[in-house]
C-alpha cells in the first residue's frame, strides 16, 4: 500500500503524466524515492500508460534511465507496444548482467516478438545467471518442440558436466519442455 | 566492522577487489561494503554511464552495493578538458536519478578561472537537486585551494554542513573543520594520507564528521584502506564504536543527507542491483 503523501505524489503525477506536461518524465525518473522501492515499478508503468507513450518515447525513456526506469519501460512494452519497434531494448536488456533487467525483458513482449535465435538465447542466458525461468512469459509454448532449444540446453548440460560443475536447477525443467507437442497456431 | 566506502573509483577496479573487501570482514562479525563511485570522465560517459552500473560484477548473495555521485566536470587527467556547458545542460536529468546520492567528485586542480565558475556551477546544481556534494582538494598548493574552496562554499548555496572536502591533510584539516564542513582522508599507499598519520589526525581532531576512503582508482591505491585505518584506531585505544562512527555513521549521515540513500541489502535474488556475476562458463 503506498503512504498518504506517496498516493498524493503519484496521483499529481499520472495527472501530468495524462497531460503530458513538460514535468511528467522527471516525475517517471524520482517515483522511486517518493512511492518506495516496492511500489516503484508499478508506479513507473502506470506512468508510462497514462501517459500512453509511443515507441519512440519509450526508446528515449529507455536510454536515459538507470536501470529502475529501464525495467519500467520494458515491463510496460507488452501494453504500449503493438509491433516490434521495442526489440532492442529487449535485446539491449538481454546483453547486460541486470538480473532484473533480463527478467522484466522476458515477459509477453518478448515472447510475441523475438525471433526464435534470440528467444533461445534469452534462456540460455537466464540458465547462466540464475533468473528462474519462471520469469519467462510463454515458455512452455515456445519450448514445445524446439529441437534446436533442447540441442543447445544438452550442449551445455555436456559443457557444465564435463568441466564437473553442477547443471542449473531450471536446466531439465526446460528441456523437459521441449520434449512436449508443439502448441497449433488457431 | 562496518564500512562505508564515501569515495572509490570501482570503475576502475576489478571483481576480485569486491571479493577481497568482503572478505576482508573480521572473522563472526558482520561487515558490510557501501562504495561511493564516482564516474570518471563524465562528459564522455554521459550518454554510456547508465549502461556502466548493471555492468560492474559484484558478488552474488553478499553484501556489497554501490551508491554514487555524479560528477558534473571530468577531473582533467591530462590533456584538453571537454567543453563545460553542454555537460551542465545534460545534468539534471542525471542528478534526479533516484541512486543519486551526491554531486561529486568536483573542486579545483589548478585554481584557474575556469575551474572558478565550474565548481560554482556545480555547487548550485547540488543545491537545486537537494544533494550534497563530495568536493576535493586540489593536490598542488593545497591550501591556498582549500581556502579558495571554502570561498566558493561560502559564496554557494549549498551549507557547509552538504559539502565534503576530502583529500584533507594536516595542512588543511583544522581550517576545513572550522568551516563546517564535514572531512575526508583519503588513505593511500604512497601518496596522500598514510594509516598512522590518519589515526593521529583521530587522535587529535577526534571522530567528528570525519570520513575515510581508500579513494582507489587505476594508480597504485588499495581499497582495503578503509578497513586497515578500522585496525589501526583498534590497535591504538579507539572502541569499536569511534570505529563505527567513523567508517560508517559518518559516510551514511553525509550521504543520507541527499534523503535517496538506500541501505537496505541487495534482494531479490540477494544481488546486487540484480547483478550478477555469472557470465557463462562457471
Amino acid at each position: 500500500m503506498l503512504t498518504g503523501t506517496a498516493r498524493t505524489w503519484l496521483d499529481s503525477a499520472l495527472t501530468e503524466a495524462a497531460a503530458r506536461t513538460p514535468a511528467w518524465e522527471s516525475h517517471f525518473v524520482a517515483a522511486g524515492r517518493h512511492c518506495g522501492h516496492t511500489h516503484a515499478d508499478s508506479a513507473r508503468t502506470l506512468l508510462l500508460r497514462t501517459a500512453d507513450v509511443d515507441a519512440a518515447t519509450l526508446t528515449r525513456l529507455y536510454h536515459h534511465g538507470a536501470a529502475a526506469e529501464r525495467r519500467a519501460v520494458l515491463l510496460a512494452l507488452p501494453t504500449l507496444v503493438p509491433g516490434p519497434e521495442a526489440v532492442p531494448l529487449v535485446e539491449d536488456a538481454l546483453r547486460t548482467h541486470d538480473t532484473t533487467l533480463i527478467a522484466a525483458a522476458l515477459g509477453p513482449y518478448a515472447a510475441t516478438h523475438l525471433t526464435p535465435h534470440t528467444w533461445r538465447h534469452a534462456l540460455l542466458k537466464c540458465l547462466f545467471t540464475g533468473v528462474p525461468v519462471t520469469a519467462v512469459d510463454g515458455l512452455a509454448e515456445r519450448a514445445a518442440g524446439d529441437t534446436e532449444l533442447a540441442r543447445m540446453l544438452a550442449d551445455h548440460a555436456a559443457e557444465l558436466t564435463a568441466a564437473g560443475r553442477p547443471l542449473p536447477v531450471d536446466l531439465p525443467r526446460v528441456l523437459a519442455l521441449t520434449a512436449t507437442a508443439p502448441v497449433e497456431e488457431s | 566492522m562496518r564500512v562505508f566506502d564515501p569515495h572509490i573509483h570501482m570503475t576502475s577496479r576489478t571483481t576480485d577487489d569486491y571479493r577481497a573487501m568482503y572478505d576482508s570482514r573480521r572473522p563472526r562479525s558482520r561487515r558490510t561494503l557501501l562504495l561511493a563511485r564516482p564516474a570518471p570522465d563524465l562528459a564522455r560517459l554521459l550518454p554510456r554511464l547508465l549502461r556502466l552500473a548493471p555492468r560492474l560484477g559484484t558478488l552474488p548473495r553478499r553484501p556489497v552495493r554501490h551508491r554514487p555521485p555524479l560528477r558534473p566536470r571530468p577531473q582533467p587527467q591530462g590533456g584538453q578538458r571537454p567543453p563545460l556547458h553542454p555537460v551542465l545542460d545534460d545534468l539534471p536529468r542525471y542528478l534526479a536519478k533516484d541512486g543519486v546520492v551526491a554531486v561529486g567528485e568536483i573542486g579545483y586542480d589548478s585554481l584557474t578561472p575556469a575551474e572558478d565558475t565550474a565548481l560554482a556551477a556545480q555547487l548550485q546544481l547540488a543545491a537545486d537537486h537537494g544533494l550534497p556534494a563530495l568536493v576535493h582538494t586540489p593536490h598542488r598548493d593545497k591550501l591556498t585551494g582549500l581556502r579558495r574552496t571554502i570561498d566558493v562554499v561560502r559564496e554557494s548555496p549549498l551549507a557547509p554542513d552538504r559539502v565534503l572536502l576530502d583529500h584533507l591533510n594536516e595542512t588543511t584539516v583544522k581550517e576545513a573543520a572550522d568551516s563546517g564542513a564535514w572531512l575526508g582522508f583519503s588513505v593511500y599507499p604512497d601518496t596522500k594520507m598514510d594509516v598512522d598519520r590518519m589515526v593521529a589526525i583521530l587522535r587529535n581532531h577526534g571522530t567528528t564528521r570525519v570520513l575515510v576512503n581508500s579513494a582507489a582508482d587505476w594508480g597504485r591505491s588499495d581499497p582495503l584502506k578503509t578497513r586497515a585505518v578500522g585496525d589501526a584506531m583498534l590497535a591504538t585505544g579507539f572502541t569499536d564504536d569511534d570505529v563505527d562512527q567513523v567508517l560508517w555513521r559518518n559516510p551514511v549521515a553525509f550521504y543520507g543527507l541527499s534523503g535517496r540513500l538506500r541501505l537496505d541489502l541487495p534482494s531479490p535474488q540477494d544481488l546486487h542491483e540484480g547483478n550478477s556475476l555469472l557470465r557463462g562458463g562457471e
